[in-house]
């Protein structure tokens, strides 16, 4: 990698940090959870010292990344408020999967994918932290009809936000020249250009 | 826990067969009601086999005690006070673990082997695979688990499994005074609880009948009711007990779905990678920058 | 019980009055679910409180606790005029057709030879008519005015339904149907059983009570049947071997009583004791009397009993007045008794008006207490706060505790409800300290016995010249005692044609053994053969059961003589063929009496003889009119001495017979009775099945299934006071005050009174200030210090309080 001092700084330091701490609990959420979700998984449970470990660690966890995920919603909400050019893109997706981004719309900081992304996490991530705060019976004593109820809300919200996870890390690597972004902060301009030209613009007022 | 591995007829988060190759003989706890008298010697047998010692609790003006069944209570006696046409009527009926022929603990239980069914039909928990999650608890139509608030494990009566193993009756049944409780083959019980239901009839209970909920494919411990019309008259005893429609959907198909689709969506994307190559920074726009750069 | 556990099984009808089975005798309630089940026989349970009894039976009605003989009255009255009695049964086996003196009478509550300033009777009016022979006169025909029956008629129509129903506050129609369920039972092939309790004993009308059943089973002809007999449910695995063993101060072993100053000598003792004859040739078997006496005398004082010195009949203790627990404690109270060793007992708790016992004992020089429990009297001069509110500097009394094992920590035998004496065995060593009571009393006497023998004293004669002829003197083991209560031969005993049949030192194999010349020794003769020459019998654990009747012959030792039904005589007709064939106990083979039981009847007594079936009574007939009782040869309902109603309805224009007048009051306790006005509610107590008395509070398993004393009321009464479930409430009565949790219940009924409503207020006993369960109050602080006019149990079942939010 070639570090050049005109790349653009997409993410600062504590942004980063911020991300990869949240990313880094989702991580041991979802092996622990998924030790919980499905009997072919119950092995992961022993990464976290065997399946009692993983049910006590487990929300202790989520707390943390509830907590850091507020904190990130509050630096990237603003750059993420839905415009119509984000619902533009989103309609022309498909040829955007299907590699043909020639005529996408121009994006800025995030594209209507990121967006969407972006809200999607944090209604799963609210819904995850209810739910799992109900179930939480170490710690509090919910009725078990609501208990019920919870349990199916937080396995269907965690499936739905690994979903999300999948594509956002697969994205970020399909996308060449994304990764860095969150770990070094910068960007190149060609890749700012190619996928964000409004934020390019703003960044370096060319067109 | 203590038959033999050999008799485990169903194991909690479990998803191959369990030996087959020999049967026991079904078992049933028969609880007659209209014979209960409410002594509470099934509960302090219970207590004194299992060596369980609840705290000492206070009346709350009422006869139930301890008040609930806990992790310490496996059994219990619930007292209702019940105004009918033939006049006052004062239900007793001891509570505790049904033993589901299809268990909705076992069915919720995450921890494979925490939760066993041996082929006798008796459900029982196995502390040391316990997680502590509670998702048994969930699982439980009759509402029977509870989680220890000191070492996090599920208890609930047993149907003393090791008694049993050794071919004795339950301490509750073993202690019953008034032959309220029995237990045998299910099937001995089911022809014992008729003899009853058509004395009861006789004394002018029509509506006798014997609790053997079909929702949770019968049950191992049943009860002979006077009111088999109206068990929730019984401090709620459920109706038509099954499994909740949210426990079956979040541990029936839907995880299996959902994971076939999440490995589906991985396996998808490294398709499209290796199919459609990487998103890279197009020549031209490379071009352009370096173009600037140059300026 | 006149029968026993097992027969309960026998019975068509089983009535649960006077007791609460299904709580108090939780194990021996399995025999009434047997007779439900393989009988189709009915349950029929009469309290003032929907009990776990009547959880289950069949029909419940309510009734105003104290106002039983006025039920059981009715029910005479009902089978009197809808003549439901078994007529040849009445006939054959009972006084029905006794002739009465004619100066006999009723009137204004009182039966004739009332003495109102002594509260008692002369009982000169109170017998047969006697013919020139000394024998009571009959009426085969029952038709004479005078006779029995004709009197009962006459004495039990004032009881109409509607005169019970406006006392009892039972529903006219409840009580009328459970007359016409009994009323089925005077059928021959049916037969009731009634099970009692403290319900029936711990009034001050308690002993007629029983009796008021005891000639409804007559009438019926249910005694001496199987599946029938009047059933005391004794409260403790081994009460009927403490009222056997005279553990009463009113009677020697076996209901020998005890002599007073006036009985003089032991032969002038004898005379007064042994009844006579009233019809001829009946067994009258009370006619044995010397022989029981003479042979106690052998077995307290040995070889210094001779028939030169009375058997030592001087040295017997003479009682100069009562000494039941009730005169005890005023005795103390009055400090003219000042020591006090209390074994196996706790008084403080379970005696009534607790505030006057513990006067009574801080008034006590010494009190030792003989235990396995550290027992709340064994602590009443401690402070324990408002539960037990005294002051300890101002009680000098020196209390001694010396730690007993519990039963199961010793061998020896129980003697059941049924009367059957079962030993048991050894399971584990007491703890600590602790020691054997028979080790524990077998110390003291040496050592008193020692310091008697050192320093003389007043009159050591008793004392040094008790046979003690125990292996360890220190502590005379059960077997050794059990042989001598059971009997022995002192010296060969032979047969009338001079054949030893006997040799000296041999076990007796039974009472008919026993001699009044001081050739036998025996501790109690109704237990005479238990340990007979064959062995240990009541160590026997045969449960063969041939005639599938529960009869169990093998199976413990039954006293007397292994006879499981009492009267069983009377199971046959007056030619001997028994009135069921189906459940057949005894019959007549044509030369002798034999069966499923020992016959209750001389084995050769020919049908034709007319021996009577009630072989202890001088007219071999049961006694529907009984002069024996303190309070009239009939029953008559009397109120409780703290009555709702302030009259007797019977009498309402007669204030003195308003509660039983020849009941024993102390001065000072008729001051410290209640009145409506001041509290209005009936209170009863009672026990609930998870404790046992004041013990089972000292066990955490126990207390855990019942942790906290708590009285129960009804939602109206409650509703009128405020009170809600699981509140405190404060229960007064004019004795005293406790606190306990308020249990609101649909169980408890409100009832119609002689025109006004009548609430009740259930209080159990269990708790107090020592033991696992929650520290709380003597239930006996409330209760008065009044009892039976015949044995002076106290009135716990029925008095007045007052309750109010605490």
């Amino acid at each position: 990698m070639i570090r050049d001092p005109r790349d653009l700084q997409r993410y600062t330091a504590s942004e980063r940090a911020n991300h990869w701490m949240v990313g880094i609990c989702f991580i041991l959420l979802a092996l622990s959870g998924l030790a919980f979700f499905h009997p072919a998984l119950y092995p992961l449970a022993e990464l976290f010292g065997g399946g009692a470990w993983a049910r006590i660690l487990h929300p202790w966890i989520g707390v943390i990344m509830a907590v850091l995920f507020v904190v990130m919603f509050i630096r990237f909400a603003g750059n993420n408020t839905m415009g119509a050019a984000d619902w533009d893109w989103l309609s022309k997706i498909d040829r955007m999967v299907d590699g043909d981004d020639h005529d996408m719309p121009a994006q800025g900081k995030y594209n209507g994918g990121q967006k969407l992304l972006f809200w999607l996490l944090s209604i799963s991530m609210v819904l995850l932290t209810v739910s799992g705060v109900i179930m939480w019976r170490s710690q509090f004593d919910f009725s078990t009809g609501l208990i019920r109820l919870a349990v199916v809300v937080h396995a269907a919200s965690a499936a739905f936000m690994i979903g999300l996870i999948l594509m956002h890390v697969y994205a970020a690597i399909w996308t060449r020249g994304t990764v860095r972004a969150m770990l070094y902060g910068t960007v190149t301009r060609a890749w700012a250009k190619q996928h964000h030209r409004e934020w390019y613009r703003q960044m370096t007022g060319k067109n | 826990m203590a038959l033999q591995s050999l008799d485990i007829a169903q194991r909690s988060a479990t998803t191959t067969a369990m030996p087959q190759v020999r049967k026991t003989v079904e078992v049933a706890k028969l609880i007659d009601v209209s014979a209960c008298i409410g002594c509470k010697a099934c509960q302090a047998a219970c207590m004194e086999w299992n060596d369980l010692r609840p705290e000492v609790g206070r009346n709350v003006g009422i006869y139930d005690n301890p008040q609930d069944l806990d992790d310490k209570t496996w059994t219990l006696m619930r007292f209702t006070e019940v105004e009918q046409e033939n006049g006052l009527e004062w239900l007793i009926r001891k509570d505790g673990c049904m033993h589901c022929e299809d268990p909705g603990c076992l069915k919720a239980c995450p921890a494979p082997g925490a939760i066993v069914q041996y082929s006798n039909g008796i459900v029982d928990f196995h502390q040391e695979n316990c997680i502590g999650c509670g998702y048994c608890v969930t699982g439980c139509p009759f509402d029977v688990p509870r989680i220890s608030k000191t070492d996090n494990k599920a208890y609930k009566c047993t149907l003393c499994s090791d008694r049993v193993a050794v071919g004795q009756a339950p301490a509750c049944a073993k202690v019953c005074p008034t032959g309220a409780i029995t237990f045998g083959a299910k099937e001995d019980m089911i022809h014992h609880a008729e003899t009853r239901i058509a004395d009861l009839k006789e004394r002018g209970y029509s509506n006798a009948g014997l609790y053997d909920p079909k929702g949770v494919g019968g049950t191992h411990v049943m009860y002979v009711l006077h009111h088999a019309d109206k068990p929730t008259l019984y401090a709620g005893l459920p109706k038509n007990p099954s499994i909740s429609a949210t426990v079956a959907l979040w541990k029936g198909v839907a995880k299996p779905l959902a994971l076939f689709a999440l490995g589906a969506a991985a396996v998808g994307s490294l398709l499209h990678y290796v199919m459609k190559g990487p998103n890279q920074v197009s020549k031209e726009i490379e071009d352009e920058v370096e173009k600037e750069d140059a300026q | 019980m006149t029968n026993h556990w097992v027969d309960i099984k026998n019975a068509d009808l089983v009535l649960i009055m006077g007791g609460n089975a299904a709580e108090a005798h939780v194990c021996g309630f399995k025999w009434v679910q047997e007779a439900k089940q393989d009988r189709k026989a009915k349950l029929v349970v009469v309290d003032p409180r929907f009990t776990r009894s009547a959880a289950v039976a069949d029909y419940y009605a309510p009734i105003r606790a104290g106002s039983d003989i006025a039920f059981l009255s009715g029910v005479i009255n009902y089978l009197l005029e809808n003549d439901q009695i078994q007529h040849e049964y009445v006939k054959a086996h009972t006084n029905a057709p006794f002739l009465i003196d004619p100066d006999f009478g009723f009137k204004d509550g009182v039966f004739t030879g009332y003495n109102a300033d002594k509260r008692s009777y002369n009982k000169a009016t109170w017998g047969y008519q006697l013919d020139e022979n000394g024998f009571a006169r009959v009426d085969p025909s029952m038709q004479d005015p005078n006779c029995v029956l004709q009197l009962m008629k006459r004495h039990f129509a004032r009881y109409d339904a509607d005169t019970v129903s406006r006392i009892t506050g039972t529903p006219k129609d409840a009580f009328l149907k459970i007359c016409g369920m009994i009323a089925e039972c005077a059928n021959p092939k049916r037969t009731m059983t009634i099970l009692y309790a403290l319900g029936w004993t711990q009034h001050s009308i308690g002993s007629q009570n029983i009796r008021t059943m005891a000639m409804i089973q007559l009438l019926l002809g249910n005694m001496g049947m199987a599946g029938g007999g009047v059933n005391a449910l004794r409260g403790h695995a081994n009460v009927q071997g403490i009222t056997d063993m005279c553990l009463y101060s009113e009677v020697l072993p076996g209901y020998l009583g005890s002599p007073t100053e006036a009985d003089g000598g032991l032969d002038a003792f004898l005379v007064k004791r042994t009844p006579k004859m009233l019809r001829p040739g009946q067994m009258n078997y009370w006619s044995n009397y010397p022989k029981f006496m003479v042979s106690l005398l052998k077995a307290f004082y040995g070889n210094n009993a001779t028939p030169y010195n009375d058997f030592r009949f001087d040295w017997l203790p003479k009682s100069d007045g009562a000494y039941d627990v009730l005169a005890m404690f005023e005795r103390m109270h009055q400090g003219r008794m000042n020591g006090f060793v209390c074994q196996g007992f706790n008084p403080l708790a379970s005696v009534a008006n607790k505030t006057k016992v513990s006067a009574a004992l801080s008034k006590l020089k010494f009190l030792v207490v003989i235990d396995p429990l550290a027992t709340d009297t064994s602590e009443f001069w401690k402070n324990y706060g408002e539960h037990n509110d005294v002051d300890p500097t101002q009680i000098q009394t020196e209390v001694i505790r010396l730690p007993a094992a519990l039963f199961a920590e010793h061998e020896g035998s129980f003697t059941n409800s049924g009367r059957v004496i079962q030993w048991h065995w050894k399971a584990a060593d007491g703890p600590g300290e602790t020691r054997e009571d028979t080790a524990i009393l077998g110390e003291l006497y040496t050592r008193l016995r020692a310091l008697y023998a050192a320093e003389g004293g007043a009159f050591p004669d008793p004392v040094l010249g008790l046979h003690w002829p125990y292996r360890i003197p220190t502590h005379p083991s059960s077997v050794e005692l059990n042989r001598e209560i059971s009997g022995y031969a002192i010296s060969d005993l032979a047969d009338a044609s001079g054949n030893v049949t006997v040799k000296a030192g041999q076990q007796l194999a039974g009472f008919a053994a026993l001699r009044d010349d001081g050739s036998t020794a025996c501790g109690n003769w109704l237990y005479s053969g238990m340990w007979s020459e064959a062995g240990n019998l009541t160590a026997r654990r045969d449960n063969e059961d041939p005639s599938g009747l529960g009869q169990t012959l093998k199976w413990g030792f039954a006293w007397p003589a292994n006879r499981r039904i009492l009267y069983n005589r009377a199971s046959c007709d007056a030619n001997g063929k028994p009135w069921d064939p189906a459940r057949s106990v005894i019959h007549w083979n044509g030369k002798a009496w034999g069966g499923n039981d020992i016959p209750d009847m001389r084995p050769n007594a020919d049908p034709a003889e007319s021996v009577g079936a009630f072989i202890m009574t001088g007219e071999g007939v049961a006694r529907l009119f009984a002069p024996g009782m303190a309070e009239g040869p009939f029953p008559e309902h009397y109120e409780p001495f703290e009555t709702p109603l302030g009259r007797n309805p019977m009498h309402p224009d007669v204030p003195a017979v308003t509660s039983n007048p020849a009941a024993r009051v102390y001065q000072g306790d008729m001051e410290m009775f209640g009145t409506a006005d001041e509290f209005p509610y009936v209170a009863t107590t009672y026990r609930l099945a998870e404790h046992f008395h004041f013990w089972t509070k000292t066990s955490k398993l126990n207390a855990i299934l019942q942790p906290e004393h708590f009285v129960e009321i009804s939602e109206a009464l409650a509703k009128e006071k405020g009170i809600r479930k699981g509140d405190v409430v404060r229960v007064r009565s004019n004795r005293g005050q406790i606190k306990a949790v308020a249990v609101v219940t649909k169980r408890i009924p409100v009832l119609d009174v002689d025109g006004r409503k009548v609430h009740t207020v259930g209080i159990p006993l269990h708790f107090g200030f020592k033991g696992e369960t929650k520290p709380g109050y003597i239930t006996n602080t409330l209760t008065p210090y009044v009892g039976d006019a015949n044995s002076q149990t106290p009135e716990y079942k029925a008095f007045l309080v007052d309750i109010e939010k605490a």
